[in-house]
């Protein structure tokens, strides 16, 4: 258990010719949950897409789990990190159930079938999030939040070790993100690491014990949440003034 | 979602009404063939001219027809989870404008059938080549660019076609409309076809699981252990080859490719496993039956089978889409 999960040494990620994160050592352990925080355009997507091992870096290496990413193949890298992207679109129709199992492909074969404990995993998965019975529902009728959840569930299927969560929070309603961060945190507590890009900071020091902040101009800041989630960073990375509200049971910023 | 079973099933029944359809296009036709009779001639026993008119003609035919409705079918579906787009077809990327521009090229002057068939297999890899080549240039790959390059090359390649067309002689151009509709009645050789279906399936349904994934998008396949460039790659160079030798065969037969496949979804669902082999034997035998036809239902007279197969895809087709959106609501 003391291999990170996720590991990069001097990692760069640039878009378009920019670098938006320059040189970043980071460590996520078993059991850590960490939230990615910054602007939007300042590159969280794509560091997590980078560190998922879908992306080039424009230098230095990201391992998963001891594999350095870059020389690992997808397959082996599926079986062990899960990677949940901002919506997609489904051209084509297709159930609930149907997509769920897609999340066993790394764990079947190539001329294998899904099984009837891949079925049973899925429809277990499809419960977690609140999707009991939508099994045989068209995935094109769902609403936003309801595809979000499905997306999430899917990632549960596949039953990865490191959960890469592009904005798990975004359409759903407070109940579910609540849910969602929950389910998050008991993943977490059975030995799984997360790793979040969030938008409510006030979320990310609720729920996550650690955080990134990205400032978009290359530098970085990495440690626990309780030390570095403070107005005065948060007024830096956001560019706007935002102050912390006392006397809540949890920590609240709002902006000034 | 259907269990190895239940594909198992689907397969063996569309094999099945694949035999049933070239056996009745072997049976139909001027010239009445019995059963027993079709039964003693395909063993080997010689029935004269019935013989004849069944091993020479009419069994070519058939057999290329088969292959060719089968490999537009296969194209069409893997272009579909290619561009992940509902409304492509095999023709849609310019391999059968390629060819076509072969093809009469080949006919204004005056060349044998060997030579047009030659020119419209260089053409469809002309067209094949050059939309591969632009679309991959800074290697990005993407859906969009891939398309508009084939959609143009598409479109240069008609206004080819209908230039030849406006200055070939008037008696050539009855049998270039009929290449460019679809026409089976040249079919000598239905082998190379028929080999590069069988093996074309054979090379596609190791990937089938991996094509659902690529389907649903290149990221979420990505993240799921796809190769996706790789994979991208090897689905355009097949889905080409297969429209290319298609089209070589029996002209540029049109909706098999588009429609086909949606039938087969309507139907079976959008699991590529079972898709792909059973819209290989739903399109060989649509082409099957429509070749049939159209060399009957106006006999003596032939029509082109393409004016058929759009004749017989549409109303089908509008039927199933319409029984589907009366499940969800």
């Amino acid at each position: 258990m003391n291999t990170p999960l996720l590991e990069t040494a001097a990692l760069d990620v640039a878009i378009g010719g920019h670098t938006v994160c320059r040189s970043l050592d980071w460590r996520v352990m078993p059991g850590e949950s960490w939230a990615i925080l910054g602007r939007n355009g300042a590159g969280k997507s794509t560091l997590l897409s980078t560190v998922a091992g879908l992306r080039e870096a424009a230098g230095g290496t990201a391992s998963i789990a001891g594999m350095l990413v870059a020389a690992t193949p997808p397959r082996e890298l599926a079986r062990v990190r899960g990677y949940l992207p901002q919506r997609s679109h489904d051209p084509f129709a297709s159930t609930v159930l149907e997509t769920v199992l897609v999340g066993r492909h790394p764990h079947l074969g190539r001329w294998d079938w899904e099984s009837r404990a891949d079925r049973r995993i899925a429809e277990q998965a499809l419960a977690e999030v609140g999707l009991a019975g939508f099994e045989e529902r068209d995935v094109q009728t769902l609403s936003g939040g309801e595809r979000q959840r499905l997306g999430f569930a899917l990632l549960l299927a596949q039953a990865p070790r490191l959960f890469l969560l592009d904005e798990p929070l975004a359409h759903l309603d407070l109940n579910h993100q609540v849910g969602q961060m929950e389910l998050l945190a008991k993943r977490a507590a059975a030995g799984a690491a997360i790793v979040a890009v969030l938008h409510e900071p006030g979320f990310a020091a609720r729920y996550c014990r650690h955080a990134l902040l990205l400032f978009g101009d290359g530098s970085w800041l990495a440690g626990a949440t309780a030390d570095i989630v403070t107005a005065e960073n948060l007024t830096r990375l956001y560019g706007h003034p935002m102050r912390l509200l006392t006397g809540a049971p949890h920590p609240v910023f709002i902006p000034e | 979602m259907p269990t190895r079973r239940r594909a198992l099933l689907v397969i063996l029944m569309l094999a099945l009404l694949a035999a049933a359809s070239i056996v009745l296009s072997l049976a139909v036709g001027s010239l009445a063939v019995s059963p027993a009779q079709l039964g003693a001639i395909l063993t080997g026993e010689d029935v004269g001219l019935a013989g004849e008119v069944v091993r020479g003609l009419r069994l070519p035919r058939a057999l290329g027809a088969f292959a060719c409705g089968g490999l537009l079918a296969l194209a069409g579906a893997l272009m579909q989870v290619l561009l992940r787009n509902p409304l492509a077809d095999p023709y849609v990327l310019g391999i059968s404008g390629g060819a076509a521009v072969g093809a009469l090229t080949a006919m204004m002057a005056g060349l044998a059938l060997a030579f047009i068939n030659l020119a419209a297999f260089a053409g469809a890899f002309a067209a094949m080549v050059l939309v591969f080549g632009l679309a991959h240039g800074d290697s990005s790959w993407t859906r969009t660019r891939l398309l508009l390059t084939g959609v143009i090359v598409a479109a240069g390649c008609g206004a080819g076609v209908a230039l030849i067309l406006s200055i070939a002689p008037e008696q050539k151009l009855r049998s270039m409309l009929f290449w460019l509709m679809g026409d089976a009645s040249h079919i000598t050789n239905p082998w190379p076809a028929l080999a590069i279906l069988a093996l074309g399936l054979a090379a596609v349904l190791p990937f089938a699981r991996e094509l659902n994934l690529l389907a649903r998008g290149d990221v979420l396949a990505g993240s799921l252990g796809v190769v996706v460039p790789r994979l991208k790659r090897v689905v355009y160079v097949l889905a080409s080859l297969f429209t290319a030798v298609a089209v070589t065969t029996a002209g540029s037969i049109g909706f098999i490719g588009l429609v086909v496949p949606h039938l087969v979804r309507l139907a079976v669902g959008n699991d590529q496993r079972l898709l792909l082999p059973a819209a290989a034997l739903a399109g060989g035998s649509l082409l099957v039956l429509a070749d049939t036809l159209a060399r009957t239902v106006v006999a003596p007279q032939q029509l082109p089978v393409g004016v058929l197969t759009a004749l017989l895809g549409v109303p089908v087709f509008l039927f199933l889409l319409s029984r589907q959106s009366g499940r969800h609501a």
